[in-house]
């Protein structure tokens, strides 16, 4: 057991790129920590820095107190679960699970001893004489695992564990490896570029975008006060509607027509002393059937008619789409990214299709017109030049079916 | 049904370009066993197979030392030098394919210009070499020409090999606690070990057929190794050629490669198409 401390870690690749800058991040004993964020800004990287598979350029790591920076991974302590397994073909799962142990001399009865507690954990006691290659997606799985954890280690490490697995063994083994980690209580560090499992999974979510650490906080925390845009359009399923707004005396112009500004907003937007030009965000959560929304209710939001373009029915909700009319495009840095992420860039379908989420008694159809409500107190209102939340002290997310 | 015509053609001119190449290559194969069966008397009377079959050949050339030392000799080199040659190339590919150094192309030309580089020109100044150092009509004299000349072959083998290993399993193996040496012999030369032996057996079988070499730098019986002894037999008498002994001597050394290419057949094919594809 153990903590990890990274101060000011930065990660310079030999041809100057740099892939981490100044990441620092205090994960305490027994903790489980994500770190998340679209592919290539730097996470994984920041994983095997705290492994020893890379170099640490500038900056301190300290596990349990000890600087370990010049450490061989061998000496750090620590277990790692990788993307692809990497099970050892030539080994049984006994071997596999064993080998640590066995570099380490540690008796063979030992050996054994832990293997067969481990497999009994992970209900892999039938399968220990296999070999990998014989194994199903989830069993692999299992075994590297188990690996990790027959050597007790002060700490683990998984870089996107789950991602090889279908959807469905997905979920089943994001509850295993949470159940796991409060078991055992050991220090874990777990890269993903799932926002879901970020979400389910963490005590506490590091995002990071091109090498930067942009907020860490409980997953309810990122969810309800994102720092910048691209905290709030990463985290979230669907992600959060942005459009341009302008201020106007008390209320802001926006596509979605004029939203009244609560007090608080409005102080905000006083201390953060910004242009005219801001962005908006409302969570798709934060729409709602105008025709389900209490009459007293409707005051604290807008109402606005649209066409619905297309109406996905999930059985628990109801998502819909519609355009959203605009004279001036978004042209932000981080919100590119996000789209680039998401695919939505490759897709075609430009960042004006909005999306709601509604409750199933709607009557909405597709292709035709409907009046939709948007509780705008829970609204996030962002600096279009830097990104950043000028609302972070505004008041925790509404949701929009308790307003019926 | 002109498409079955066409296959049926296809497998007609198949065939026959098949059968033509096996004949090429089996006929002078089944004369010298043919001849390897003739008393010295038959060798020249045209027959196509020996009318008294004698085994008198065969049990001339294993009853004299002219024979059983160069056999000895050659599979003593022949396995020193294969040995030595998958250990060095193993080392020098798993460099070549894990890491990035300074040079790392300028050693791939090399290899390349090596196996590329014509014997014959090398014969003359490696004599002197050999001669000045001691090393002329010894095992090493020919041990170490023969790994010169097998380290390309085997690093360019070995290379596509451990490039087809994953490297996050050198990863895990590093996490679990190896020596970057513990996890190269645990983990990653198991896995190679087709490539290993592939590469060891094509070492093996240039080192046996090898003849400009050995023949130039050996002069006794004490290095010589069989295809270069083959050349010295003599005749029982002057006046006697010694087509008989040597047709059977020929056939006594190739059995083993046959054997051996049979036994690893699989193996070769397996290496030489994984290496080819992925390479």
């Amino acid at each position: 057991m153990a903590d990890i401390v990274l101060d000011q870690v930065t990660k310079r690749f030999p041809d100057g790129a740099l892939a981490v800058d100044k990441f620092s991040l205090e994960i305490a004993d027994g903790e489980f920590v994500i770190l998340v964020g679209p592919s290539g800004c730097g996470k994984s990287t920041t994983l095997n820095m705290i492994a020893g598979l890379e170099d640490i350029t500038e900056g301190e790591l300290r596990i349990g107190g000890k600087v370990v920076n010049n450490a061989a991974p061998k000496d750090r302590d620590i277990a790692m679960v990788f993307q692809s397994y990497a099970l050892y073909p030539h080994m049984t799962v006994r071997e596999n699970m064993g080998f640590a142990l066995k570099l380490a001399k540690v008796p063979q009865a030992t050996i054994d001893e832990k293997v067969n507690e481990a497999a009994r954990v992970l209900d892999l006691t039938q399968h220990l004489d296999r070999k990998p290659a014989n194994l199903s997606g989830g069993q692999r799985q299992r075994v590297a695992m188990g690996r990790a954890i027959v050597r007790d280690p002060s700490a683990f490490l998984m870089d996107e564990p789950l991602s090889n697995l279908d959807a469905k063994l997905r979920v089943q083994m994001r509850t295993e490896v949470s159940r796991l980690q409060r078991r055992l209580g050991t220090t874990t560090v777990y890269v993903t570029h799932d926002q879901t499992e970020a979400m389910t999974l963490g005590d506490r979510v590091a995002v990071m975008r091109g090498g930067v650490l942009q907020q860490v906080g409980s997953p309810q925390e990122l969810y309800d006060r994102p720092d910048n845009l691209f905290v709030a359009g990463f985290i979230g399923s669907p992600a959060m509607n942005f459009m341009p707004a302008t201020l106007e005396e008390g209320s802001l112009s926006t596509p979605l027509g004029a939203i009244p500004l609560t007090p608080r907003q409005r102080q905000a937007l006083e201390r953060a002393n910004v242009g005219r030009q801001v962005i908006a965000g409302i969570r798709p959560e934060n729409f709602e059937d105008a025709a389900l929304v209490a009459a007293d209710a409707r005051q604290h939001g807008i109402t606005f008619r649209t066409t619905i373009d297309v109406l996905e029915s999930m059985g628990s909700d109801v998502f819909v789409y519609f355009a959203q009319e605009r004279n001036q495009a978004l042209d932000v840095a981080q919100l590119a990214e996000l789209a680039q992420d998401s695919g939505r860039a490759d897709t075609g379908a430009s960042g004006e299709t909005m999306v709601a989420r509604l409750d199933t008694a709607t009557r909405v159809r597709e292709g035709q017109e409907a009046e939709l409500w948007a509780d705008t107190r829970s609204m996030h209102i962002f600096d279009p030049d830097t990104g950043t939340n000028l609302t972070t002290g505004a008041e925790p997310a509404v949701a929009a079916g308790a307003a019926t | 049904m002109a498409a079955a015509a066409t296959t049926g053609k296809q497998k007609w001119g198949w065939g026959t370009a098949n059968t033509v190449a096996v004949a090429l290559t089996l006929i002078p194969l089944l004369w010298i066993v043919s001849l390897s069966f003739k008393s010295p008397a038959a060798i020249t009377d045209a027959n196509p197979w020996p009318k008294y079959w004698t085994w008198s050949n065969y049990s001339g050339i294993l009853k004299t030392s002219q024979f059983i030392r160069p056999l000895i000799n050659s599979i003593g080199i022949g396995i020193i030098a294969t040995i030595i040659a998958v250990l060095l190339a193993s080392m020098a590919a798993y460099a070549v394919a894990r890491l990035d150094f300074p040079g790392k192309r300028l050693l791939i030309g090399m290899a390349l210009l090596i196996a590329m580089f014509p014997q014959i020109s090398l014969v003359t100044p490696m004599f002197s070499i050999e001669r000045s150092l001691g090393l002329f009509n010894t095992w090493p004299g020919l041990i170490i020409p023969y790994i010169a000349f097998g380290l390309p072959l085997g690093i360019y083998i070995l290379s596509a090999f451990f490039r087809e290993i994953p490297w996050e399993l050198e990863k895990a193996a590093k996490m679990d606690g190896a020596t970057p040496l513990q996890a190269f012999i645990r983990v990653i030369a198991p896995l190679a070990a087709p490539g290993m032996v592939t590469t060891a057996i094509l070492v093996f079988l240039f080192c046996w057929n090898e003849f400009l070499f050995a023949i130039s730098f050996t002069s006794t019986l004490t290095s010589r190794t069989a295809p270069a002894a083959l050349a010295f037999f003599s005749g029982s008498s002057q006046f006697t050629s010694p087509t008989g002994p040597i047709s059977a001597a020929a056939v006594v050394i190739t059995i083993p490669i046959i054997i051996f290419v049979l036994f690893f057949q699989r193996r070769i094919v397996a290496g030489l198409t994984s290496g080819a594809v992925k390479g």
